[in-house]
């Protein structure tokens, strides 16, 4: 067989490329909905909702706990003890290095709102524990102080803000 | 699977490797170097699109299994959650549900074939076998995956299929609360279901490895029923058969689009979109279309023992076909006699499929003994019969020379196929105006046909009705009130839907006294029920259950009877449910003279028994329209049945939008895949011209 046209083995490649490709195209957009419903359903999206928290009730130096996103998110009446304590560190000494001041709403000094999951591994560090006078988390033994930063042990950042403000001086909107 | 492989890698690890386990090879001498006769039609493409259903039942079953709950309190509303809430979950149920007919339909055609080409005799008896012990689990499957959703005939059907069992003398009532796992159906029953449901798909694929090994080692049958003799009468499987499997794989697939995404719920029944309700039993209870002919076959005979012997007997008989087809010959091709039989099997089996449909009753009842006779004799004596006395016809020396023949028997079985329906049905189509009722007029719907939307201002509108009437008595517990806003729905502003959901009061709690309290709506909840629970709704109501309209417009349809119920797979008629709802809630009337209205009950035209607990809910100028929509009961009716038919099926423009973008891809890589194919099998088609140099397409090997 040595009749052969040059053109034409072109053409069968690219045909067999051609339809290689759009096979290949149909196969990746076959695995778009087998991912995507993974992800979170809207059910879940629409219960993630913004939350509101009236903070009356809560007495000084008392920490309570509420959920937002099933998170648990502690929100702590600081007292001035607790407060002075968070500013008299050295800032630039702390493993993950932020003052207080940017920890908390300006003129809410004492409201110290953070999600309660330990930045090593995700447990839920227990409250007024530990050197610090903050959190204390028993997994690994990470040490937070009054504003959530980390003073000791693995974790390596601080307990993370959530967002929130404030709508009315005892009023909060989580989210 | 068998065989020595010729396999050896030049790449250093790889014959490692391969020394170790010489599985490449192995799939090398299965898949690529196996030789597949060359006369191949595309019959025989059907055993690859099995292996392809069973790979997507099994992939999307693995993922509804992430979203579905086997309890009985909660099945039927996580599998609506599913379709509603879940990323692409409307997609991947249909994908499944469809899916199970799609397997059926390439099993039967599958099975078909291997009756007309003589593929059960020897040396493929185990072969066949096999085969049948897949239909029998595939059978198993698709019954328990049925129950998962919890609908009416989800219950109903698994109670009559597991009654089958109490058939038996003695232990049959012990046997048949065994499987229950109580005194009726009940949870234990779905939690064992579902788990059995999960496992059975693997046995399958077990099964599946043998009947391909058995297929490996005796070799394919081919349309003329002559053995390989030389190589000129195979081809490599890869590439030959593996593109033409791949073409005609893209080509089915087009049919389970169609399905899919058009008329999703067609093979479906209405009753399944009702919650399983143990008090009620369904006007008809139907199974699947795939058992119709064998639940035929059971009615048709009129003792309990004789009726479930003769449905296991009427597929265990499967099993002995290779002894009871007593022809030397394999192939219909040269069997005059039965390929003429084979045909009015066929007609029979799709003639008790139709009976299987209809009640057992009259005339049916007797057309379905005829057939399942038929049925009988076909195997017990008319094949051992016909091998003595037929007279084939000479066979080919060989494969090449049966092709250079090349009769083309394959002829348009499809057409074959839909005369028979037609032949069968024919004499009956005036059947479905039974039940009494007239059936519903057609009305236009915007959201009909492959490219329908809502129209948004008619979802307002019917929201509008919705609350103001239909509200006092019917919940909506499936919808959520942020879907108002959503896409592909009546479309809501955000604050519009905000400021509606505010005004419904939703039950919240326990608060930190360990009370129960009202809030305002949110957008995340759902509609709130209007009744506390259903004894609550029956006091209110003079004892009549008004139903939750969620899915109402899936759930109520209306026969369309023959031809009718075929035309529709190709019309995509799909609005029986919301066409039903307009006309009854339009068809109230004074009752004719003699009929006897119960207490309490209200005449409709097409109600089925006429006596409905509702009195007429729409009245012209009940409800006012902002938009200048003249406010008369046709509107009323129209409107709200539009707005049920988007909380039924939410995401109907996505389904429609992306079916559009699938066919169109499908159709193109269809054609691809035909010219990749025609280039493939050049050769061999061509192999004269080509061997004499005047091939004008010859190409360099
Ligand atoms: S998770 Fe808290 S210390 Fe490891």
């Amino acid at each position: 067989m040595t009749t052969v046209s040059s053109a034409e083995p072109t053409r069968r490649d690219f045909l067999y490329i051609a339809t290689g490709a759009v096979a290949a195209i149909g196969g990746a957009a076959t695995l778009v909905p087998l991912i995507a419903q993974m992800n979170p359903d809207a059910s879940t999206i629409a219960a993630g909702a913004p939350v509101e928290i009236d903070l009356a009730p809560i007495a000084d130096g008392q920490m309570i706990k509420v959920f937002w996103r099933s998170k648990p998110i502690f929100i702590f009446h600081r007292s001035k003890k607790d407060i002075d304590e968070a500013r008299a560190v050295n800032v630039a000494s702390l493993p993950d290095p932020q003052p207080d001041q940017a920890r908390v709403k300006e003129g809410h000094d004492q409201w110290l709102i953070v999600i309660g999951i330990c930045t090593h591994l995700g447990c839920i560090p227990l409250a007024r524990q530990g050197a610090y006078d903050g959190w204390f988390c028993p997994c690994h033994g990470s040490v937070y102080d009054t504003s959530g930063r980390i003073r000791q042990g693995p974790a390596p950042t601080n307990l993370v803000i959530p967002p929130y403000a404030f709508t009315s001086d005892t009023k909060i909107q989580i989210g | 699977m068998s065989g020595h492989s010729s396999f050896e890698p030049n790449n250093a690890f790889l014959k490692w490797f391969e020394q170790r386990l010489p599985i490449l090879g192995l799939l090398k001498a299965s898949f690529v170097d196996y030789p597949t006769p060359r006369n191949l039609n595309y019959w025989w493409t059907f055993g690859g699109i099995l292996s392809f259903m069973l790979a997507v039942q099994i992939v999307t079953g693995i993922v509804l299994v992430m979203h579905y709950t086997p309890h009985v309190d909660h099945a039927f509303n996580s599998v609506e959650m599913l379709m509603r809430d879940v990323n692409y979950g409307w997609l991947l149920r249909y994908l499944h549900a469809n899916g199970a007919s799609m397997f059926f339909v390439a099993v039967y055609i599958h099975m078909f074939r291997g009756l007309y080409y003589g593929s059960y005799k020897a040396p493929r008896e185990i072969l066949w076998i096999l085969g049948v012990i897949i239909y029998l689990l595939m059978m198993a499957t698709g019954f328990l995956g049925y129950t998962l959703p919890w609908g009416q005939m989800s219950y109903w059907g698994a109670t009559v299929i597991t009654n089958f069992f109490s058939a038996f003398p003695l232990v049959g009532e012990p046997l048949v609360t065994w499987l229950w796992g109580g005194y009726a159906i009940g949870n234990p029953t779905l939690q064992r279901f579902f788990s059995l449901h999960y496992l059975l798909p693997f046995v399958i694929a077990g099964v599946v490895v043998l009947h391909v090994w058995a297929l490996h080692v005796s070799g394919q049958n081919n349309p003329a029923g002559v053995e390989p003799k030389t190589p000129k009468d195979t081809v490599p499987f890869t590439p030959y058969a593996t593109v033409k499997d791949a073409f005609f794989m893209v080509v089915f697939c087009l049919l389970y689009a169609w399905f899919v995404f058009y008329i999703p719920n067609y093979l479906g029944h209405a009753d399944n979109y009702i919650p399983a309700n143990p008090g009620v039993t369904p006007a008809h209870i139907v199974p699947e279309w795939y058992y119709l002919p064998f639940y035929a076959i059971l009615r048709a005979i009129p003792n309990k023992l004789l009726g479930v012997l003769a449905l296991f007997g009427s597929i265990i008989i499967l099993a002995f076909l290779p002894w009871l087809d007593t022809s030397r010959v394999k192939s219909a091709r040269y069997r005059p006699l039965y390929r003429i039989f084979f045909w009015v099997f066929v007609v029979v089996c799709l003639g008790l499929g139709w009976l299987g449909s209809k009640p057992a009753e009259g005339g049916y009842v007797t057309a379905a003994r005829v057939l399942t006779f038929w049925y009988f004799f076909h195997f017990i004596v008319l094949l051992p019969v016909l091998g003595f006395v037929e007279k084939t016809k000479p066979l080919p020396n060989s494969i090449s020379e049966s092709v250079l023949k090349g009769k083309k028997v394959v002829a348009s079985l499809l057409v074959a196929l839909l005369v028979g329906v037609a032949a069968i049905a024919g004499g009956h189509s005036s059947a479905s105006a039974a039940e009494g009722a007239p059936q519903p007029p057609r009305q236009k719907w915007t959201f009909s046909g492959p490219f329908g939307t809502f129209d948004r201002a008619q979802l307002q509108r019917g929201f509008k009705v919705y609350r103001e009437v239909c509200q006092a008595c019917h919940s909506l517990s499936l919808v959520a009130l942020r879907n108002l806003a959503e896409p592909g729905g009546p479309e809501f502003s955000r604050a519009q839907a905000e400021a509606v959901a505010a005004e419904y009061k939703v039950k919240d709690g326990p608060n930190d006294q360990g009370e129960m309290f009202e809030r305002d709506g949110r957008l995340a909840d759902r509609f709130p029920p209007t009744f506390a629970n259903e004894q609550a709704a029956r006091a209110a109501n003079g004892g009549a259950y008004p139903p939750d309209l969620s899915v109402i417009a899936k759930a109520r349809t209306y026969e369309r009877g023959f031809p009718w119920f075929l035309i529709d797979i190709v019309s995509q008629y799909q609005e029986n449910g919301p066409d039903y709802i307009v006309a009854l809630l339009e068809g109230y009337e004074d009752p004719p003279a003699g009929f006897q209205l119960p207490e309490g009950s209200n005449y409709n035209k097409y109600f089925p028994g006429h006596a409905i607990g509702m009195p007429q809910p729409l009245q012209d100028g009940q409800i006012e329209y902002a938009d200048g929509t003249p406010a008369t009961l046709h509107n009323y009716a129209k409107d709200v049945t539009a707005f049920l038919m988007w909380t039924a099926e939410p995401h109907m423009e996505a389904r429609k939008r992306i079916g559009f973008q699938v066919m169109i891809f499908l159709i193109v890589l269809a054609g691809l895949m035909y010219f990749t194919k025609k280039k493939v099998w050049h050769e061999v088609e061509k192999p004269r011209e080509i061997a004499t140099g005047q091939d004008p397409k010859a190409t360099s090997m």
